[in-house]
């Protein structure tokens, strides 16, 4: 900590000339490049990732039409094999890690610490630090579409032997799987210090009266899935550790012909694989006992019940792995243990849905836009939900794994649940972020496109799954019977990304020409509504003192007593600095990293010393800060620079 | 092990409470090291699934492995800890000499602790033939202990870096040359790391041959190193006594105590990787 921060912390007030060398000063633009490259405002953070996460998920989307296209008749000569192998591996990675993970992050940042009262994350830098670095690990994994190797082809999954030396340069010899490899590793990195800040911050951060449980559902999700983020994804860190070591310095931690065993590699990769599906639906699931209530005008039925079934959906999540692997012959024992708890999870998976549905019994629904995507979200997460179900049972999975069907669950799952919560959560908080309002007929439009594209596409897959349909093959024959419903899956993708593409363009609109919404459109019950539209930089004007657990608006409509007064803040409003540090760090890294991928050692020592150097002059720099001080008669800010 | 009192007020900037009066700085640590456990957990599991799926032709660890090495090491990873502990007490009441001189020593065990491991990989390489390629049990070894070690050197230059910055001068008008100061402290201090590195390297050699006691042989074999070694540790001690006022202090407690989390835990995990890598095979 600087002297001036330190002097002032302890309360001391003394104006002190900043004599810092030119390269700590701190940025202070607000508008520009500049104040978006150097930004700790979690508000900003949040959209930077919105915005990155929309990006890669039309990419991804782009990646499942060719796919789709290919096998809408059989035989099919219009994309390689090869071709086809990158597109299903980038296509799942992509969606998983660029797109639905960093929108989850993009709510974590924007609506988390408003929902709890604070003015920002605990740590600002580090959350800056985190998006650019998810930024480093997303270009990583799509360089190889832009050089000759071309993009990984090892299927989202990894499987050893597919990534080992010998396999994976076969056809390519080259860096592919590395830039597969280095790219997660770097993306890991991302997460883990990201969760690290949300954990601090629910704990620590909430405002006089915020109980744990009066945490807003949302982020209770938050917190649970942050600890699934930290506590699984060591594991794939360190299987990625192992391949790496296996493909640069010739271990043989999962090449046979060194005593390695391929079957570790499924078991690291799902003991992080299978808590990284509820780290992409807890999020979803919070958003939808956000979006519910309001709309039902009706308190969440059953809270308590919602909040710990969260809590052991994620610690459940860590004992079922090896549901992935039924047919790997892991023996009957293990095999029907992990059945059972797999069977077990649907419980506190049930129990959601009931309370979600009892959350609307005798409610006033009004059915906007973000209810339709959430109604839609009930209906499509429960089939989704019962296929799973059926995987759960070992001897009908032994006939499901690796076909259709499968594919089906995980997107009945993925889309119909995880999606479609993340599209009415960005319906739900436009006006909150951008002051305007969706139209509702486009809204509901684009729903209704979007619901139907994907029914029609994904319905048709349970039935290819039990006709035996394989997945991740690129031609089949025309004689199996598969021909229709592969049609009809493909013109369904059509209809979808139409609807995908209608979404967009109206979100586009709206932002720049929409209606504007007024404050508190929806008569919101949690505490990001009792601010400004959009939101002041400081957020809240004063910290709210919670009183109840829908606590605006306990305000508005129940509190017979005044509010009690806020809490004093007598130097003004302090407000951390920007910083060039984060990204200079995460730069280190992206170099470091890419030039790992490519056996170039020399360059990833020069990334290495520049990550140095920017750990160095962050923890050089202090945390800084500045004051707002809010003119109390016109609302204005005057802010001025306190160090 | 409370340090609210002391920490509370430089916590997030304005803050001076947070809602559980756990400092953000601690409660991150906490979950990190949690993280981490999972991380040591799946390095240490895989070593073991190799160690009961042996492919043929496995070499027997015994023979390989030296526990007199081993165990020094753990002791002084284990005294490192209590140098810490000492760092954190001093830090929180405010003693910045002591401080710092409990800093150095922990950066000082914690440099032996590397070097003892570079000895051994070396020697194990070299003599006994085990590489990182030629079995899953090289590979496993390797990445595992390494892997600890870089934790180890991480946690050594954390350290190195809070000792820079308690050196660091309360006055800014004062203008002190304090990273000067520094950078001289810690060259003295470096000289000092080499010379006692190879004095414990060639003793090491000379116990091998000659067993633990001989001392004697050792001091008239290495004069130098031995002399050098001294002459560093009585220069750190007058550098280290800085009597002016620097920035460091109760302020600055929770930053160490954090740091020692991090350096008890990383210890604790050489525990548990001491008894399941090395001490299993002699049961
Ligand atoms: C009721 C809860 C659920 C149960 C009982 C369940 C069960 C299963 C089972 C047993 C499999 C393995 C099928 C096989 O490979 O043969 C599976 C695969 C999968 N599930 Fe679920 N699941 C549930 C919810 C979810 C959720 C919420 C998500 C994601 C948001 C999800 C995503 C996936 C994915 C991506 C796969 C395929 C992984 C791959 O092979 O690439 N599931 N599920
Ligand atoms: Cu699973």
């Amino acid at each position: 900590m600087d002297a001036a921060a330190q002097s002032q912390s302890l309360g001391h007030h003394a104006p002190v000339a900043d004599r810092r060398p030119w390269y700590f000063t701190r940025p202070t633009a607000k508008t520009g490049l500049v104040s978006w490259l150097t930004t700790v405002d979690h508000k900003r953070i949040g959209l930077l990732y919105g915005i990155s996460a929309l990006i890669f998920f039309l990419i991804g989307g782009l990646e499942a039409l060719l796919i789709r296209i290919q096998l809408a008749v059989p035989n099919n000569t219009f994309i390689s094999h090869q071709f086809y192998n990158e597109l299903f591996t980038m296509h799942a990675t992509t969606m998983i890690f660029l797109a639905v993970m960093p929108l989850s992050a993009a709510f974590f940042n924007y609506i988390m610490p408003l929902q709890i009262g604070a003015r920002d994350v605990a740590f600002p830098r580090l959350n800056g630090f985190a998006f650019w670095v998810f930024l480093s690990g997303a270009i990583i994994l799509n360089v190889g579409w832009f050089v000759k190797s071309g993009a990984p082809d090892i299927g989202w999954f990894g499987y050893a032997p597919l990534t080992s030396l010998q396999y994976s340069t076969q056809f390519k010899g080259d860096a592919s799987t590395d830039l597969w490899i280095m790219g997660l590793q770097v993306l890991g990195v991302s997460s883990v210090v990201g969760s690290l800040n949300f954990i601090v911050t629910i704990i620590n951060m909430r405002a006089p009266g915020m109980t744990m449980m009066r945490l807003p559902v949302f982020t209770w999700m938050t917190l649970v899935t942050a600890f699934l983020i930290i506590l699984s994804f060591p594991a794939i860190t360190i299987a990625l550790v192992e391949l790496m070591m296996d493909r640069t310095f010739g271990t043989g931690f999962f090449e046979v012909s060194k005593g390695g065993l391929p079957i570790l590699w499924q078991h690291l990769f799902w003991i992080f694989g299978h808590p990284e599906v509820y780290i992409l639906i807890l999020p979803a699931m919070g958003v939808i006992s956000e979006v519910i209530p309001t709309f039902s005008r009706k308190p969440l039925f059953g809270y308590p019940i919602i909040v710990f079934s969260g809590a052991t959906i994620g610690l459940l999540g860590f004992g079922v792995w090896s549901h992935h692997m039924f047919t790997t012959g892991m023996g009957t024992m293990a095999t029907a243990a992990f059945a059972l708890a797999t069977m077990a999870i649907a419980v506190p998976t049930g129990v959601k849905m009931f309370n979600w549905i009892g959350t609307m019994w005798g409610g006033h629904i009004m059915t906007r836009t973000p209810m339709m995507f959430a109604l839609g979200f009930l209906w499509m997460f429960m089939m989704g939900g019962f296929s799973g179900i059926m995987h759960s049972a070992a001897p009908a999975d032994a006939q499901q794994q690796d076909s259709y069907f499968v594919v089906a669950h995980f997107h009945y799952v993925l889309i119909g649940g995880a999606v479609f919560a993340l599209l009415a959560g960005i319906h739900y908080w436009f006006p909150l972020m951008f002051g305007r309002k969706v139209s509702e007929f486009w809204g509901k439009l684009s729903f209704w496109v979007i619901f139907v594209g994907f029914n029609v596409t994904f319905f048709p897959m349970h039935f290819l799954g039990l006709n035996g349909m394989p997945r991740r093959t690129a031609v089949y024959d025309g004689n199996m019977g598969w021909n229709s419903a592969n049609l009809v899956a493909t013109i369904g993708a059509f209809i979808l990304a139409v609807g995908i593409g209608i979404y967009f363009v109206v979100i586009l609109y709206t932002y720049f020409k929409g209606q504007k919404s007024g404050r508190d459109p929806w008569d919101g019950r949690t505490l990001e509504w009792a601010i400004a539209h959009p939101p002041a930089e400081h957020n809240f004007d004063t910290i709210p003192v919670v009183r109840a657990r829908d606590p605006f608006f306990h305000e508005k409509h129940l509190a017979k007593d005044k509010p009690p007064a806020p809490p004093a803040e007598p130097h003004g409003i302090h407000m951390p600095s920007q910083s060039w540090f984060p990204i200079i760090t995460a730069l280190g890294l992206l170099v470091a990293a890419l030039f790992y991928s490519y056996h170039h050692f020399t360059g990833a020592i020069a990334g290495g010393v520049l990550l140095f150097l920017g750990v160095y002059g962050w923890s050089h720099e202090g945390p800084g800060g500045y004051h707002i001080h809010l003119d109390e008669h016109s609302g204005d800010d005057s802010s001025h620079k306190a160090h | 092990m409370s340090s609210h009192a002391a920490s509370g007020h430089i916590d997030h900037h304005h803050d001076h409470t947070t809602s559980t009066g756990i400092p953000n700085k601690k409660l991150f640590m906490w979950a990190f090291l949690a993280s981490d456990c999972m991380f040591f957990g799946t390095l240490i599991s895989t070593h073991l699934i190799y160690r009961l799926h042996p492919p043929p032709g496995s070499p027997d660890p015994k023979s390989i492995f030296s526990i007199e090495l081993t165990s020094f090491s753990t002791f002084i990873l284990l005294m490192s800890s209590l140098l810490m502990a000492l760092a954190v007490n001093a830090c929180q009441k405010g003693r910045v000499e002591s401080t710092r001189k409990n800093l150095l020593g922990t950066i000082f065990f914690g440099l032996i602790f590397l070097a003892c491991q570079v000895y051994e990989f070396s020697h194990f390489v070299h003599e006994k033939g085990l590489t990182l390629s030629n079995s899953t049990f090289g590979s496993t070894f390797y990445t595992l202990t390494g892997t600890h070690g870089c934790h180890v050197a991480i946690g050594v230059l954390w350290l190195i870096l809070m000792y820079i910055r308690s050196f660091k001068p309360a006055d800014a008008d004062e203008g002190r040359p304090w990273i000067g100061k520094a950078v001289v402290h810690l060259l003295v201090f470096l000289v000092t790391i080499v010379a006692s590195m190879s004095a414990m390297m060639s003793y090491t050699h000379i116990a091998a041959e000659h067993g633990w006691g001989a001392v004697g042989t050792f001091l008239s074999h290495h004069p130098i190193s031995t002399a050098v070694t001294l002459a560093g540790v009585i220069a750190l001690w007058a550098l280290g006594r800085d009597k002016s006022t620097a920035e460091f202090g109760e302020a600055n407690a929770i930053d160490v105590e954090s740091m020692g989390l991090y350096w008890h835990f990383v210890d604790i995990v050489w525990i548990v990787i001491f008894t399941a890598v090395y001490l299993l095979e002699y049961v």
